[in-house]
């Protein structure tokens, strides 16, 4: 990664840097997780919604791949720890930059907590949980009905809570690509650049 | 960067972008179902199990009336012939289960209700489990999950004439209706026996695939007895009766696995198999103590018969999704209404009006 990409806040103005990018490993867990995510929000939604053949296997998969999202989850965290963040235009308001940052608290809230409120939920209704037809993971929870309803809850509301917050984020990216054409987009977006060659805007 | 006049082709993008989200958004709304009122949801199956006084809340949607059981299963290991399931490897294990009436209301008088089911869980050795719900009918009314459904709204119709539309609909019910009416009742659980109707298909150590149902067939000798016989021994003498049986010995059950031959239905459990179809007792269930449900082990169990272990697997039956779907629903329902749930109640199961 350069080493603009690696510090915060050091670019002060927009007019004489380049446009600094997340790293290559940053943006291919990003969109290997767009992918996974969208479709488990999906799958959550169309399963519980069938009551076709087709329910077993979307149950056992958004099992599966809301582990698989924990683990690129935790890992994300960690390079985004280690590696940092492009920093925001300096130009940008600040309301709209608090927005930025609230929104990404959110989005790695959600990543995170949503399959741990799965598996707990799972967990205290006593349920099994079974990846991939045989792959058993311990429960992480007591039986419990209160905990039970209080986490099957959580977790069904917060996936509409995450589904408009993905749009809210995808229509933001779009903001920042097409009407203030900042940077900000390419920064997650751009795959063809090398990653030296961060393209001056004029 | 900010300054900069729009350009044109960028309004163009950024639309383009928000008309995605915006179908997107729409394709989720349609994965819900929120678009297709018309769609057989868990949540509609579940809902038109309940009688026209609305559910018991805090109670199972289905199979309301019911005591818990403990004991083990011994398993002799014949079934290993058929399945590398751990639980049918030779050697004994816990089992926990439960006891029930096929009926929406956890007071139904005994005598009030055909259908007698068992749940049950079997964990092997190295913690897996098996859970199954069973009835006692020898085939299932109807063919499918969508029948079910049918059956349930005509059930609770007002309209005369729905019951006799539904059976046009669905011939098969008739010989469900011909079993209701004509076989004998038994006075006690112990001497019933209990169907898995659906097919599974039991997988062996070399990966070959074997079609099953199974039956938990009683040991103990059977008294057929009337309807009438029945509601005079009293609305829970079925609880009642079994507490005593259990207390004086352990009821047994044999595990007796059928073997469907190529060609036999394993989509349709209103179909029984031929009679002479291959079978192996592949051991037995030892009941051995009787709990009553409020204290049981067993009310916070969803017995699912899609929880299977390695080794058994769903078949091309469309009931067993169905099933776990609605039951799912159902846990989640009375799991959220445990303040409804009559912890405390002083009498026995089902003995208050």
């Amino acid at each position: 990664m350069t080493a603009s990409a690696m510090t915060r806040n050091t670019v002060t103005g927009r007019s004489t840097s380049a446009t600094p990018r997340f790293s290559a490993l940053q943006r291919l867990l990003h969109w290997l997780m767009a992918v996974c995510i969208l479709a488990m929000l999906f799958i959550g939604v169309g399963m519980n919604s069938t009551v076709t053949p087709k329910y077993l296997p979307l149950v056992e998969t958004h099992k599966t791949l809301g582990f698989v999202i924990l683990l690129l989850a935790l890992i994300r965290l960690a390079v985004r720890l280690v590696v940092g963040t492009p920093p925001l235009p300096a130009d940008l308001p600040p309301l709209i930059k608090l927005g930025a940052h609230l929104s990404h608290y959110g989005l790695y809230a959600l990543m995170i907590g949503m399959p741990l409120l799965g598996w707990g939920m799972l967990s205290a209704g006593g349920y099994p949980v079974v990846l991939l037809g045989h792959i058993q993971l311990p429960a992480i929870l007591a039986p419990s009905d209160a905990l039970h309803t209080v986490l099957w809850n959580a977790h069904f509301y917060l996936a509409f809570a995450f589904f408009g917050l993905i749009a809210l984020h995808v229509g933001a990216a779009l903001f920042h690509g097409f009407i203030r054409r900042d940077g900000v987009l390419e920064s997650m977006a751009s795959v063809s650049a090398p990653r030296e060659a961060t393209r001056p805007r004029k | 960067m900010p300054g900069t006049p729009i350009r044109r082709g960028d309004v163009a993008k950024f639309a383009i972008g928000a008309a995605i989200i915006a179908a997107a958004t729409g394709a989720f709304a349609y994965t819900a179902g929120w678009l297709s009122p018309g769609r057989l949801t868990p949540t509609r199956l579940v809902a038109a199990l309940a009688p026209p006084g609305g559910p018991a809340l805090g109670h199972r949607r289905n199979h309301a009336k019911g005591i818990c059981f403990t004991g083990v299963f011994e398993s002799n290991g014949k079934g290993a012939e058929l399945s590398r399931a751990g639980i049918l490897a030779a050697g004994t294990y816990p089992a926990l289960g439960r006891f029930n009436l096929g009926t929406a209301d956890p007071n139904a008088p005994d005598a009030t209700v055909r259908v007698r089911g068992m749940g049950l869980q079997l964990t092997a050795s190295d913690g897996t489990l098996w859970r199954a719900a069973m009835i006692d009918p020898p085939f299932f009314p109807v063919s499918t999950p969508q029948a079910f459904y049918d059956l349930l709204t005509a059930s609770h119709s007002k309209d005369p004439g729905a019951m006799k539309g539904f059976i046009a609909a669905n011939p098969e019910f008739g010989t469900f209706a011909g079993w209701a009416k004509g076989a004998p009742w038994t006075a006690s659980y112990a001497e019933d026996a209990f169907n898995s109707l659906n097919a599974f298909i039991f997988i062996d150590a070399a990966g070959a695939r074997h079609a099953v149902r199974w039956s938990f067939v009683p040991q103990a000798p059977v008294t057929p007895i009337t309807d009438a016989e029945l509601t005079a021994l009293g609305p829970d003498h079925l609880e009642q009766e079994i507490a005593q049986r259990v207390a004086a010995g352990p009821q047994r059950w044999n595990l007796v696995i059928t073997i469907a031959d190529a060609g036999d239905p394993t989509n349709d459990p209103s179909k029984v198999w031929p009679a002479d179809r291959r079978t192996i007792d592949a051991g037995t269930l030892v009941v051995q103590k009787i709990e009553e449900e409020r204290d049981g082990p067993c009310r916070d169990i969803n017995f699912d018969p899609t929880i299977l272990p390695d080794g058994i697997a769903v078949s091309d039956d469309p009931f067993p999704a169905a099933r776990s779907a609605a039951y799912a629903r159902s846990f989640n329902l009375r799991t959220s209404e445990v303040k409804d749930y009559p912890y405390n109640a002083t009498a026995t199961t089902g003995a208050t009006p």
